[in-house]
This record gives C-alpha cells, structure tokens and sequence, in this order.
C-alpha cells in the first residue's frame, strides 16, 4: 500500500490549525491568573467539559488502535473498548466529586488535601509526570506515524509539527485553550465516526468487496496440490515451479516461480491446495520489496473479506441495520491474515498467509487473547482487563479536568456526558473495525491505518477529514498531558514541594516555561521512540496509573486510618512495582530490547494484577503502623 | 499560595447518601464487570452461543457499555434531587452557587 499527500487532507487539516490557534489566541487575553491557567478559571460549563473529556480520553490509541485490532483480531479489539468505558465508571461513581471538592488545579492537590505532607507532594508529582510521559510518548509517535501517509513528511516533521502546535496552545492560554481544543476535536471525531459507520451499514456486505468500485478486488490465486511430502512439492498446473519449502510450526509455506515472477504461497494441506499470499522482502542491503516490488509500484494490496456469507460464496447483502450487520458476520466465514518469517537465502521474507475464520470466532474474545490458553494466558487476560478499569479515573490528565467546572455538581454531570459520548464512539469502534475487516481496506504492514482507509474508500473528501481529525486527536490528548504535567511542576513541585512562594503571576509564567520544556522533552522522546509499538505504551502508562494513583485516591475517601506515610508508600510501591514487572516482561524482552530468544524473568506481561493488590496492601500496613505518628505530626 | 481545596465549599447535606449511592452503583457494574472477565476464563466458549441474531459475546460488551450509561443517569437523577431536598432546606441557591473566575 502506498500513500501519497493528499492536498484536500493538508488544506483541511491547516483550517483545522488555524482555528485552533485562533482559540487559543482568543483564551490568551483572558487568562491571566493561575486558577485561569490550570484550571481554566473553573468557569466551563459542565456539557462542554464532558466532551472535552471525550476529546482529552479518546487518543490516537482509540481511534487507530482499536480499530486496526478489531480490523485483525475481531473482537479482542473491542475488549479495550469495554475496559476503556468501563473504567468511567469507576470515574463518576467513587471519584468525580470527592475530588473536585478536595482540590485545587492538580491531582496531588486532593491526595494531599488532608495531610499538608511534603513527601506526597514529591511522590504524587513523580507519579504525574511519569505517567504523563508514558502518555505523552505513544500519542508523538503516532503523530509521527500519520504524517508520513498523510502528508507525505518524514517521522521527526510530524512530532515536531505536533509539538510546537501543542506548545503554543497551552503555553498561550493553558487549560482554557486546551479544553476548547478538545471539546472540538471530541465532537468532530464523534460525528464523522458515526458518518463512517452509517456508510459501512450503507453499502453492506460483500465477498468481493472493491472499495464501490475504486479499487477492483483481488482474485486470489489457489493451485491444486499433485503430490506433498516432506518439502517435495509437486503441483498440477505445471506453469508455476516450486522454488522452496519450509515448513515452520504455524504452517507450510512454498516459494514458486513463474514467468520470472516470484510468489509466496501457504500450503493448505486439508484442503490439498496452496494459497496465494502477501510477502514482504527484506533484501541484505537494506531494501524492502513489497510483493517483490518497491512500495511505489503498489503491488502490495489491500485485503479483508468475508469468504462467504452465510455460506454463499458470491454472496451480497446491500443495506444493513446494526444488528443484521453482526448477524450476519456471525453466519459467515471471514479471511484473516497471519503471519510467518522465513529465511530465503540471505534476505528475510515476512510472509502474510490467509486463515479462513468462523464469524462465530471473529465475534467473541480469543484470536488475539488466549482466554483458552494456559493459566498464564488467562492471567495476562485478566490482568490487563483490571489495568483497564482502573486505570482511567487515575490518570492525572483526566483527573484535572474536575477542575475546570464550577461546582462538585458539574463535575458529575460532565463526567455523565463524557461516559455517553466515549461510549457511543466505543460502540462505533466496534462497526468501524468489522468494516475495515470486511471491506478490503486493511493494510497488513500497518493496520494502525485501517480507520482512515476504510474511510478512504468511501471518498478522498472523508479521508481528508478522518485523517486531519485524527491527527487532531493527538494535539488534544497531548495538550492535556502537557497541562497536567506543566500544573506537577509549577504547582506541585515549585510552589508548595520547595515552598518557593510564587505570586499568581510567576505561578503562571513557571507553568507556561514548564509547559515549553515539557513539551520539547515529548518532541525528543517521540523521535528517540519512533520504532516503538504505540498502544504497548498506553498499556504501561494505564498500569503504571491504577497502580500507583488509585489505592491512595480511594483509601483518602473510604477509610479514615489511611496517613500520609501510607499514601507516600503506597504511590511509591506501585510505581515500583508496576515498572519493575512491565521491563522484566516478555513482551518488553522482544519487542523492546528486541531480544527474541531470551526467557524474561517475570511470567506474565500485564502487571495490574499483582501491583494493584500490592500498592493497597502497602498503604494499608503503612498506615497501621505510622498511626500514632500522624497524630503527633498533625497535633 | 495556600494549600488544599480554592475555596470552602458549603457543607453538602446530600454528601453522605450520594457517596453511599455511588458505592452500591459501583459495586454493582463491578459485578457485572467481573462477571464478564470470568465467563472468559473459566468458559470461553459460551461466548459464541446465539441470543437472537447476536451471540453473547455482543450482547454482554455493549450491555456493559449501556449498562455504564443508564446507571449514571439514575445516579444523576437521585443526586441532584437530594442535592435539591436537603440542600435547599436552609438557604436556597446553596448548590448552584459559582466561584468567582478571578
């Protein structure tokens, strides 16, 4: 798949700049205070903040992440929809007004409201700004990701563009910029979600989808099986020679030529017949043939169809309602794409095979997720599901935003408003994904880009606008992180940590400067990151928050022994942990410090599970034991 | 700069039966929640089986997902009219009251 700039997608994208820039000018003369500044002067109205909410939560993540797995992996990929909503529960129902009521700008402001403690105010700003970093890293380079497509700039132009933008808007008007920004970015991804997905409802299914007609389908090459034994391989139609064989634990796979041209298949010995696959080569000398040619010459198509529907090969359903739509999925069989490396000579051969799939199994959790596998597969399940549901009501760029409303009211109300509107783009997720699934749009070596493809086959003016609201995702998520990390340092370290006395007006200058070098921190890491997995990222920066952040926001509310040595404990012994068992993983082992075949120390990869229990644990020993303490302290 | 909470908020009559409501709503979609997770675990595969046109595996991820909304527009409703009943017993306008922006 190849992309090229689209000037529709840069024109509509620049609009979209200027009015945020204009928004930010437009806050900048108002904003004058510290309360102006971190909290956007506690003047939003609770509607606007709810989506704002949806805008600050709903990051590159979301929407390209989720999508692309879905597009995949069926419905693992909406697991994280559900964890991601199901964590606003724990949001609106245990923290939403306690907190606005307890603080002032920032998160540590509510933890520490009880206890005046420097060590919270140390470990509870940490604790900010690693998780915001951890945040801040995924979102750069997924900015760095879309531009290359969209506008055809290298990886360090996107995090830089994204950066300076993110700058200027929180360091011109801070909360009150950034949330405008938001609230604008929530409603258009929203919107055009819901236009996407009335289009795949429109059209309905196909088993032979061509993009209405843009983009012809490709008929897959199937050839008969003579004879097959060991890696001798014989075929009936003679015009094809079999160049190599390997067989590798996942499956068969055969290298044939003909008339000069090189292809891959994978030997389907069920059904004795071999089946065309995708193929990327990388050659010694560093470069990459797609299908066996350089990517410009789109020889790598795009691929996702259903192979039949409801048993009928050639089957077509025209409109669709909701229900219909995965019904009838249900009652087909789709063609899913794995993936194998095998070695040809000298060069590395990533090969994409097709899988034939029961709808039935696309529709329920366990093609990526094996919740019928071992313990330990069902522990990383279940560990990550719980990383999930607390994970929200902890992160420090969500928890700020009680702060920008009125009243302990408001901030109920707008956390009501952000649960229907993220739960209705969630439940878009689910429609969006199947129909990348569906509609032959995914791009196996990127399925990050599945939502803005499939967008694409509906018309370049659609894409132009997915893709400019997709990167505007970014800049909203990012100003968020920006602002609470900006309020971690002026505030929580500055101000009251080193006691440093700040006017109102040098408060705000100290946190407009951190914002400007928070921010420039984000540029280098984007680019320094730039081959890292992105929603592996947003995992460990959920873990790291309900680790750390959640025990001691619900111990302060529900039990009164808790002291401030407990929560410094606490905050400490899950941000430990959490790290500790995220860099001794697998996962990490392989796709990070890229060692594939060393056995990581800690056995499972999601460490929810056993840093939570842990963090409470702590905080609940601490605190019995430093009871007596308190007392003197604070008498 | 002082610490802690930027203004005194006026005692909230209706604190104690809207944190108690939150709690059980909690509990509850926490129920419903791990519900889910352990279907998972201990039987994957009744996730396939049909309701209606669906499977349970659809119609358990977007029950949660509704589930999460009508209980918060219940616990809205109950709040804010206990905010209005008790709240307004002694002084009218107590909880609408807005901080002033400078």
């Amino acid at each position: 798949m190849n992309y090229q700039a689209s000037p529709w997608a840069i024109t509509i994208f620049l609009f979209f700049v200027a009015s945020v820039l204009a928004i930010s000018y437009y806050f900048a003369r108002r904003t004058k205070s510290a309360e102006g500044y971190f909290a956007a002067g506690g003047s939003i109205h609770w509607s606007v903040n709810g989506v704002a909410f949806a805008g600050d939560y709903l990051s590159a993540a979301s929407f390209l992440g989720i999508c692309g797995m879905i597009a995949t992996a069926g419905y693992d990929g909406f697991l994280y929809s559900i964890g991601y909503l199901a964590g606003w529960v724990v949001a609106l129902f245990v923290v939403a007004e306690p907190m606005k009521r307890m603080g002032k700008y920032t998160f540590t402001d509510a933890l520490d409201s009880k206890f005046n403690s420097k060590g919270i105010q140390l470990i509870a700003a940490i604790s900010t700004l690693l998780v915001s970093m951890f945040y801040l890293i995924p979102q750069m380079v997924g900015a760095g990701t879309l531009v290359r497509p969209l506008f055809g700039l290298p990886h360090w132009a996107g995090v830089l563009m994204v950066g300076a933008i993110v700058i200027i808007i929180v360091a011109t008007a801070g909360m009150a910029s950034t949330t405008y920004v938001q609230f604008l970015k929530g409603a258009l991804l929203i919107i055009f979600s819901l236009v996407i997905v009335f289009l795949v409802l429109f059209n309905g299914l196909s088993t032979k989808p061509d993009q209405g007609g843009d983009v012809p389908y490709h008929e897959f090459i199937r050839l008969e099986i003579a004879s097959f034994e060991g890696e001798n391989l014989s075929l009936e139609d003679t015009s094809y020679s079999v160049k190599n064989v390997w067989n590798t634990k996942k499956i068969g796979i055969a290298k044939l030529e003909r008339e000069g041209e090189e292809l891959f298949f994978s030997i389907d010995k069920k059904n004795n017949a071999l089946q065309e696959c995708l193929f990327v080569t990388h050659l010694q000398d560093g470069q990459i043939l797609y299908n066996g040619a350089p990517k410009a010459d789109e020889r790598f198509f795009q691929v996702g169809s259903l192979s039949d529907i409801n048993g009928d090969k050639n089957g077509e359903t025209g409109t669709l309602n909701l229900f219909d739509f995965t019904g009838t999925i249900k009652n087909s069989n789709v063609t899913l794409w794995g993936k194998e490396k095998v070695m040809d000579g000298e060069n590395t051969v990533e090969v994409y095979f097709p899988k034939q799939v029961s709808g039935k199994d696309v529709l329920r959790p366990g093609l990526k997720f094996k919740v019928e596998g071992t313990t330990k597969d069902k522990l990383d399940f279940a560990s990550l599901m719980l990383a999930l549901f607390c994970g929200t009501a902890a992160l420090p760029h969500i928890l700020i935003r009680y702060y920008t409303v009125p009243t302990p009211a408001d901030a109920r109300k707008s956390t009501i408003v952000a649960i229907a509107s993220i739960g209705l783009f969630y439940v878009l997720t689910l429609y969006m994904g199947l129909g990348a699934m569906t509609n032959g749009v995914i791009d196996l070596t990127n399925d990050n880009m599945s939502a803005p493809l499939l967008a694409k086959s509906f018309g370049i003016t659609i894409f132009a606008i997915i893709s400019a609201i997709a990167f505007a995702t970014v800049l909203g998520t990012v100003s968020g992180l920006i602002v609470a990390s900006s309020g971690a340092v002026a505030h929580d370290l500055m101000d009251r940590f080193f006691n440093m006395k700040l006017s109102d007006k040098a408060k705000v200058r100290a946190g407009k400067i951190s914002a400007v070098v928070v921010g420039c921190i984000a540029m280098v890491l984007g680019i320094l990151f730039k081959d890292m997995n992105v929603s592996f990222l947003v995992g460990w920066a959920f873990a790291v928050a309900a680790s750390a952040n959640l025990p001691a926001i619900l111990m302060i509310l529900f039990w009164k022994k808790t002291t401030a040595k407990g929560v410094m404990a606490s905050v400490a012994v899950g941000l430990v942990s959490s790290l500790t068992i995220i860099l001794l993983s697998q996962n990490t082992f392989n796709d990070v410090y890229h060692l594939v075949n060393v056995k990581s120390p800690m056995p499972i990869s999601n460490p929810a599970i056993i840093s939570i229990p842990l963090s409470f644990i702590t905080l609940v020993v601490v605190s019995l034991l430093t009871k007596k303490e308190q007392v003197v302290e604070n008498g | 700069m002082s610490h802690g909470p930027s203004i005194e908020w006026k005692k909230d009559n209706a604190a104690k039966i809207k944190s108690r409501l939150g709690i059980v709503l909690f509990i509850v979609y926490t129920l419903v929640y791990a519900g889910f997770i352990l279907v998972n675990l201990v039987n994957p595969k009744l996730m396939a089986i049909d309701i209606g046109s669906q499977n349970l595996a659809i119609v358990y991820g977007f029950g949660l997902i509704i589930l999460a909304l009508v209980l918060a527009v219940i616990y809205n409703h109950i709040c804010s009219r206990a905010e209005e009943r008790l709240n307004n017993e002694n002084e009218t306008n107590n909880n609408t009251k807005k901080r002033g922006s400078e």
